[in-house]
């Protein structure tokens, strides 16, 4: 079936004309039309102007142009600005905010030729470890639809699992690709801080947001990152460093790669799960790479760290959101204090007002100090300790999450218990570090992801490394029962 | 009483830095565009769009550090200042706190009693400015103008140095003259490109803690300066004095009623809640950077008035007025220019030293220039303020101004009828030599004319000539009136006294 092909087979396909992006998109589209209600993944599709894209996709094949993405389907993280679309970030503030431009990430896919089919539920303004908290509706998990997909980009994790689309895009400020792509069983990476532009992806915190890409495999990961990447003029934290051809890097071979298992990650993981990572060393023994345990001392505490630093960086960065120029507006406001207070109000959802006041809090005068350089002392520590780590390993590698995927609804009501989710891929985020999870395994029939963590700018030596774990192994060609 | 009281004053001067585009985005910065048609996403604070650094504006923050001696920052950090207001789109205005570009810089200001006085600068550091709340013509609304919301402002921090109302007034010139020299600022107060709040605090003489202070905000006049600082001095003496305690507040100072009013007061006042702001990068600035930036300044005004004094022979004052901004120095040096040397004769090569002449030639560029200083701060300052016209559209030019005083320095003219040939000049716009000649005001030189019209005179005005002689002095000047009338005023001046002294004293 066409929605089980990679990337790249589909890009030949629709380069000897065998296939035509209308044919590919409409197929998506129908796919969508079926399966999303039971899922809840898309919040806004875009049939029409994704047939006019296939269309176009399409003479630009038939006049014999390259590309790996030309006409191949998509669908984006609805935090991404999209020119003329809704673009929501999951929120009743932004329900009828109408983006006036594109992303660069969303610029760049669509002059490569790729097709927007929609756009993808997530949690409010990226803040959630379930998809929960979205204006929208939880997302379902389509192993388990009464289970979460994780999130935040809980709903192109999903699309992504559900085939839906040939590749998703997704960002992670905490993990919020990695978590939800081992809950789903996808392959998710979250690149270094600064390799892709964030203009345009309505932030949460500046100092930790990265976009990344859902695929099937990390050979398709590779393709997509490769367009994606690089420096851009309007976002001065945008690295000017050139842009190495992934898809080039992945079969280069793996033997005398010194792999650090990571001593923190393994306390007190459930022994099934454990195990899955315990084999996936195995493959890695096998395909001529050594390993060994390091440790990183301060990894635990990253998850108050980040609970500091996110919210205070958000607390300012939804600011902006105020009933003013955009985004939602209260009725028959009184006053000034009562259109700020009454939008804010109304339009924000429980987690996101529950971060707002954390940063509000951590930034004040005479808590400042205590709080959020504290944490800023402490995120240069878990950076050194990772600097330090890589000084004898190539990269380190430990689960994604401490369990999979959980009851929608177990978790939603205990802040803490759903951040403690968070706990192994909020370190790579703090450190500006690249991070992949990629399928492993399954515990009572659900997914789980191994998390690969290299140095900076290293998403070429991950993606091999993942590419060379898929080639020996099939973790990523399953499906889940009634998306095969 | 007031005697009892030194009055304590910093300055916080906001000067509107003179690029094109704004700090964080490419929208124009022009005055006076139809609201919100200069407001780029950037600037509206959509959700997604990023800031980026305008490198010229950090190249302007350098050079007025450059300027005043301060040290430049290495390395400098921009941070958000948290508040809500619906002028402030993003909810925090990028600004400098911690490490701001420019630091411990100084500079000297003239007083009223002729000393200079060094006045410190704490910082200087870029900021954004905020948009403007429109809440005229609208029923029960207000509107907003984002034009102005992201323009590059420099904000000069001084020390709490200056003593008087008088010498605020003086050091905030002296930064407006700076500015304006360095072409970072266009300095216009209307518009608000320059405008500052002041920091007051009085304090028993001879104390060394400062009083409470009080912030008198958005003052954009010199003279609005100068009023809501005395005000407010009077105000915190009258209060401490009938047992009051001065409040830390903000204050507006209304300019209608010519009185301060609180604001709001500390316990009221925001927390900023600072921090770095995460989506700039910090500046970093090298040593070439700065080096290039030095390379740019033009003369400031302090050393274009000393080598005034100095190679010129000017007073001090009028050095200073001269170059006070940078287009009348620069006009005077054209009319300079254009005068050239005088005629009068200097000693053969070989008769002095080489000391010796150049100070003769400073004595002759010293005759022109002041008669060229004199000129260019009377007459023509008047015109200008009286028809209020700016200096670089002067109706006469400084190659025609020169043209005029070189008529005086030939003597073809007296300075009185000079003024009368500028007045032409200024109406008529023709050169003076068109003017002197269309209306025969070419002075008479020639002593035997002179000496007819005396004659003459003198014959006429037998009793007045008796008492002359008989020791009424005073007398002089009637004789020299009665032949300046005949002649209408045109016997060179100097001539006619001498030829009057020696024909009323009974010579041939």
């Amino acid at each position: 079936m066409l929605h089980n092909l990679s990337v790249g087979e589909l890009a030949e396909r629709l380069r000897s004309r065998e296939l035509s992006s209308a044919d590919l998109t409409r197929h998506f589209l129908g796919r969508i039309e079926r399966l999303n209600p039971a899922l809840n993944a898309l919040i806004t599709l875009t049939a029409d102007a994704a047939l006019a894209a296939a269309a176009a996709a399409d003479r630009r094949l038939k006049d014999g142009e390259p590309g790996p993405l030309l006409g191949i389907p998509l669908i984006h993280k609805d935090i991404f600005c999209t020119d003329g679309v809704r673009t929501s970030c999951g929120s009743r503030m932004l329900d009828n905010f109408i983006a006036p431009y594109d992303a660069t990430v969303v610029a760049r896919l669509k002059a490569a030729g790729a097709v927007m089919l929609g756009k993808a539920n997530m949690d409010e303004f990226a803040m959630g470890s379930s998809n929960e908290t979205s204006y929208y509706g939880p997302v379902k998990n389509p192993w388990n639809t009464a289970k979460v997909p994780g999130g935040s980009s809980g709903g192109s994790a999903a699309a992504m699992a559900a085939r839906l689309a040939a590749f998703t895009t997704g960002t992670d400020t905490g993990g919020s690709i990695r978590q939800p792509a081992a809950l789903t069983g996808v392959t998710g990476v979250k690149p270094t801080y600064g390799r892709v532009s964030r203009y345009g992806m309505i932030a949460f915190a500046s100092s930790l947001d990265q976009a990344g890409v859902f695929a099937r495999t990390a050979a398709d990961a590779a393709i997509v990152l490769k367009a994606i990447a690089g420096f851009d003029p309007m976002d001065s934290t945008s690295v000017d460093e050139p842009v190495p051809d992934y898809p080039a890097m992945l079969n280069a071979p793996l033997h005398g790669l010194k792999i650090g298992l990571l001593r923190e990650f393994f306390d007190g993981l459930e022994p099934r799960n454990a195990a899955l990572i315990h084999d996936s060393l195995k493959v890695y023994t096998s395909l001529g790479a050594t390993t060994v345990e390091v440790s990183l001392p301060h990894l635990p505490l990253s998850v108050p760290t980040y609970y500091v630093v996110a919210p205070a960086e958000c607390s300012s960065n939804l600011s902006r959101f105020d009933g003013v120029r955009f985004g939602y507006r209260c009725d028959q406001p009184k006053d000034l204090a009562d259109l700020y207070k009454r939008s804010r109000g109304e339009g924000f959802g429980p987690e996101v007002k529950r971060r707002i006041m954390t940063g509000t809090y951590v930034l004040s005068a005479g808590y400042f100090d205590a709080y959020y350089l504290k944490a800023q002392k402490v995120r240069r520590l878990i950076t050194e300790d990772f600097r330090a780590a890589f000084q004898q390993v190539d990269l380190v590698v430990g689960p994604t999450t401490p369990t999979p995927a959980f009851d929608i609804g177990a978790k939603i009501d205990d802040p803490v218990t759903m951040y403690l989710n968070d706990i192994y891929t909020i370190g790579a985020n703090l450190a500006g570090l690249p991070g992949l999870s990629l399928p492993c395994g399954f515990v009572d029939g659900l997914p789980m992801g191994l998390q690969l963590i290299g140095p900076h700018f290293s998403e070429g030596r991950l993606l091999n490394a993942a590419h060379l774990y898929q080639q020996a192994t099939e973790w990523h060609t399953h499906a889940p029962r009634g998306y095969e | 009483m007031m005697a009892d009281w030194e009055v304590v004053i910093g300055l916080e001067i906001h000067a509107q830095l003179a690029t094109r585009s704004k700090i964080f985005s490419g929208a124009a910065t022009a005055y006076g565009a139809p609201p919100n048609t200069q407001a780029s996403l950037v600037d509206l604070a959509y959700p997604g769009v990023l800031p980026v650094l305008n490198a010229e504006a950090v190249r302007m923050a350098v050079k007025f550090g450059v300027a005043i001696g301060a040290t430049i920052a290495r390395r400098s950090i921009f941070a958000r200042k948290n508040y809500f207001y619906p002028d402030l789109p993003k909810g925090y205005q990028i600004s400098q706190y911690e490490l701001p570009v420019v630091s411990r810089g100084s500079l000297s200001v003239l007083l009223d009693d002729g000393t200079t006085k060094t006045i410190g600068v704490t910082r200087a550091h870029l900021e954004e400015d905020a948009g403007k709340s429109l809440h005229e013509g609208l029923a029960n609304a207000s509107g907003i103008d984002l034009n102005r919301a992201g323009t590059p402002l420099l904000e000069i921090v001084s020390e709490p140095d200056m003593r008087s109302a008088r010498e605020a007034v003086a050091y905030m010139k002296k930064i407006h003259t700076l500015v304006r020299y360095l072409e970072i600022c266009d300095g216009n107060m209307q518009e608000g490109s320059f405008r500052c709040d002041a920091n007051v605090s009085v304090r028993p003489r001879g104390q060394e803690k400062f009083g409470t202070r009080a912030e008198i905000k958005n003052l954009n006049s010199f003279r609005f300066v100068e009023k809501a600082i005395q005000y407010e001095v009077a105000r915190q003496v009258e209060l401490i004095e009938s047992g009051g305690k001065v409040v830390q507040e903000t204050r507006l100072y209304d300019s209608d009623k010519d009185e301060t009013r609180p604001m709001r007061s500390k316990e009221e006042a925001n927390d900023y809640r600072y921090f770095p702001d995460p989506d700039l990068l910090p500046v970093e600035i090298d040593e070439a950077f700065i080096a290039t930036v030095r390379a740019t300044l033009p003369e400031l005004p302090d050393e274009k008035a000393a080598r005034f004094a100095r190679d010129l022979g000017l007073s001090v004052y009028d050095a200073g007025v001269l170059c006070a901004s940078r287009e009348l120095g620069a006009y005077f040096e054209a009319v300079l220019a254009s005068l050239g040397p005088t005629h009068a004769s200097h000693g053969g090569p070989g008769m002095v030293t080489q000391g010796l002449r150049e100070a003769g030639t400073a004595q002759r560029n010293g005759a022109n220039a002041k008669l060229a200083a004199n000129w260019v701060m009377g007459e023509l300052s008047s015109a200008l303020n009286r028809d209020n016209v700016e200096i670089g559209s002067s109706r006469v030019s400084p190659t025609a101004l020169s043209g005029l005083l070189a008529r005086i320095v030939d003597a073809t003219i007296s300075g009185k009828i000079a003024k009368d040939v500028f007045e032409a000049m200024w109406a008529e716009g023709q050169s003076a030599d068109e003017i002197i000649e269309k209306r025969g005001l070419k002075q008479i030189t020639d002593a035997g004319a002179i000496e007819g019209v005396i004659d003459a005179v003198i014959a006429a005005n037998p009793k007045q000539l008796a008492d002359y002689r008989a020791g009424k002095d005073k007398l002089f000047g009637f004789f020299v009136g009665q032949v300046q009338k005949a002649t209408e005023g045109k016997a060179n001046p100097a001539q006619l006294n001498d030829l009057l002294k020696a024909k009323l004293g009974g010579a041939a």
